[in-house]
């Protein structure tokens, strides 16, 4: 069991403040229809996680039904062109083919715990709308998914998995219609029928305790890695360990314990759209202010008034203005190394991987191996990246690349 | 005694509080409208700061937010149109928007302005309790405006009682656990408003969310003193051409 009542202090890490702050970072500013819904997974979410029948099904159902663990894989080739040494922890091996359904799996078994019926949830790529609806379907519950409109057009083959599992798949209209604009759909949707919904955030954004309770459950990355990483080379330490962020949840899993261990490196990679200062970039820490979004102080990309600026990313899972709160942190207070990588180096990147390794990775994930030709390393590294996900939604995107003889 | 006061111990029902939008529907109507409400019976204003990404607003609110950014509308603007706005306007006015813009503007600042304008009060809906007892609420405090808690079906009447404790003006009593301009069952609304009746509050309560004609108006004065009327008034000024009209025909249907 671990210890619930944190003290009244900055928050550490790995476990935010008992409001949810990580240092400067977290809270949970939400209108009051919201409060019931909160304050009860804020004072339920750590007894009911950590139950050990829970965790027990939990664990159970990532093994036979997820697939994991995933392969902790030494990429031979890859290496060789960095001249290190570079394992990639295989998320897109997953089933749905991310690492979103750890964190699917984790809160579709705390919603029942609730007593909830409905689920709802907010999708950027389809990823998480994919794994929400996969669980939904698994535990027969009804699901409604909210996704911009403009990342309905651009990941059609999510929508159509979906739709096949069973989930309803409403269209945000309003503002960028992107991700941004499906987290205020889902949060009013949640208002407007909070008695017997579960709301499951998809990253580790959101009003405490979701950015908590999102790393936790995507915590079994470096869980795993630790033990996997100790079998090849005889030390759970990697000098760094690497991962594209979004919203931030699977650099969270693949940080989360190795937080508190100071020799090795965290490397986050923002979408840098077509250049950080282009105007066109999703390269949040680098670009936002300190600012409220979707119920969380953190880092938000904004005008000078305030009002949330429409991000860019070719991939639509990091096409977010915002950061988690943990991020923000990390940020802040150096314990984290933020990079970017434009739309065009991320392509570049996925050809690599695909040609080096035989392995497709998806966009976002495509971010971080894109950063591999910004850091320099020694030829005893051990790096460690998070391969978040596979590329099977994004072939339309690679198809013309290729079209475009852009290779 | 401040305005809020003044009005709540001149008029102790059927208070009549209108939304607007500032900076809709032109960038420059601000005001205007405000001064229609008044002479048209409004007894208190709403002001609302649009932003990019309001959760608490529904889909008419929403649209009007989204016209009055692209008529560029921001809270340095707002200050701006605000500068003699008393010479024309006397009933209370409370400004209702979210924490990111206001953080932006500087909150001290946004309250100092506040306080300058004058304008009587806020609503935060995004500004919890907690942030507003370690941080907000004494700088609210030191520039003299009320703020306004909101409170729901699902509130418990512990928490009732402490977020009337901690508002100023009125208490906000939100009708149904959902965003302004839905449609709703009006029943459970009578037995959750005739429960904050019973409970004797410190403050006015003034409902909010759903109440959109004569009749949900005069249900929710039946128990409460007064109430908030939001998308009903937007749709009706959405399309016309002569706002003032508009607001005249609508408010008289109410106040009839
Ligand atoms: C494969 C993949 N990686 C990364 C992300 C970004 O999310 P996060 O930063 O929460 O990991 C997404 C989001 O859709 C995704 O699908």
């Amino acid at each position: 069991m671990i210890n619930i009542t944190t003290p009244l202090n900055k928050g550490t890490y790995k476990q935010p403040n008992i409001y949810g702050y990580y240092g400067n970072y977290g809270g949970a500013y939400i209108p009051e229809m919201l409060h019931r819904n909160v304050e009860e997974l804020r004072t339920r979410y750590l007894e009911i996680m950590y139950d050990d029948a829970f965790q027990k099904e939990y664990k159970d159902l990532l093994r036979d039904y997820v697939g994991r663990p995933t392969p902790l894989y030494l990429a031979k080739r890859l290496s060789k062109l960095h001249n290190t040494n570079i394992y990639l922890k295989r998320e897109d091996l997953n089933h749905t083919g991310a690492h979103k359904i750890n964190n699917t799996v984790g809160q579709i078994l705390l919603a029942l715990k609730l007593g909830k019926k409905r689920i709802i949830a907010e999708t950027g790529a389809g990823q998480h709308g994919v794994a929400t609806a996969t669980v939904c379907a698994l535990k027969g519950i009804e699901c409604v998914v909210y996704m911009g409109s403009k990342d309905i057009e651009r990941q059609a083959p999510n929508v159509a998995r979906m739709k096949m599992l069973g989930a309803k798949v409403v269209p945000a209209t309003s503002g960028s219609q992107t991700l941004k604009d499906a987290t205020n759909e889902a949060i009013r949707g949640w208002i407007n029928d909070p008695l017997d919904t579960h709301y499951i955030i998809g990253s580790v954004v959101g009003p405490h305790p979701y950015p908590d309770m999102v790393a936790r459950f995507q915590s079994i990355i470096s869980e795993e890695t630790r033990w996997q990483l100790k079998e090849k080379t005889g030390s759970e330490l990697p000098t760094h360990v690497m991962a594209c962020v979004g919203g931030g949840s699977n650099a969270a899993g693949m940080f989360y314990h190795y937080l508190d261990e100071l020799s090795v490196q965290l490397v986050a990679v923002e979408a840098a759209g077509h250049g950080v200062n282009s105007g066109m970039s999703a390269a949040t820490t680098q670009l936002g202010k300190p600012g409220i979004l979707h119920g969380s102080k953190s880092l938000v990309m904004q005008t000078a008034d305030g009002q949330v600026v429409e991000p860019h990313s070719i991939s639509a899972g990091l096409d977010y203005p915002g950061v988690g709160p943990l991020h923000a942190h990390l940020y802040e207070s150096g314990r984290g190394t933020f990079l970017s990588a434009t739309d065009d180096e991320s392509l570049k990147a996925a050809f690599e991987l695909a040609q080096l390794e035989g392995i497709i990775p998806a966009l976002e994930s495509a971010h971080a191996l894109a950063a591999l030709h910004q850091m320099k390393f020694k030829t005893s590294d051990q790096v460690v990246i998070c391969l978040s996900g596979r590329g099977d939604k994004d072939l339309a995107t690679y198809m013309k690349v290729m079209e475009g003889n852009v290779m | 005694m401040n305005r809020l006061e003044e009005l709540f111990t001149r008029k102790q029902s059927r208070i009549l509080n209108v939304y607007c939008t500032a900076g809709y529907p032109q960038l420059d109507s601000t005001v205007k409208v405000m001064k229609t409400l008044q002479e048209n019976g409004a007894d208190l204003i709403e002001l609302g700061m649009p932003y990019s990404d309001p959760l608490a607003d529904g889909p008419v609110i929403q649209a009007s937010g989204s016209k009055a950014l692209e008529n560029g509308m921001s809270i340095e603007v707002l200050f701006q149109q605000l500068k003699d706005f008393r010479k024309e306007i006397y009933v209370p006015v409370i400004l209702m928007g979210y924490m990111n813009p206001v953080l932006q503007f500087g909150f001290e600042k946004f309250c100092q302005y506040c306080a300058d304008a004058p304008i009587d009060g806020l609503i935060l809906p995004d500004l919890p309790e907690y942030e507003y007892e370690t941080e907000y609420g004494e700088i609210i405090q030191r520039y003299g405006l009320d703020f306004i808690f909101l409170v729901t079906p699902e509130t418990s009447e512990e928490r009732i009682r402490k977020l009337d404790s901690l508002s100023r003006g009125f208490l906000y009593a939100v009708s149904s656990s959902s965003i302004t301009g839905s449609d709703q069952d009006f029943s459970a609304v009578e037995t959750y408003l005739e429960r904050l009746q019973k409970m004797k509050l410190k403050n006015p309560i003034l409902v909010g969310f759903g109440i959109k004609d004569k009749h949900t108006f005069d249900m929710a004065c039946s128990y409460a003193n007064g109430a908030i009327i939001g998308s009903a008034y937007i749709k009706a000024i959405e399309d016309a051409n002569d706002v003032e009209t508009a607001t005249k025909t609508f408010l008289d249907t109410i106040l009839i």
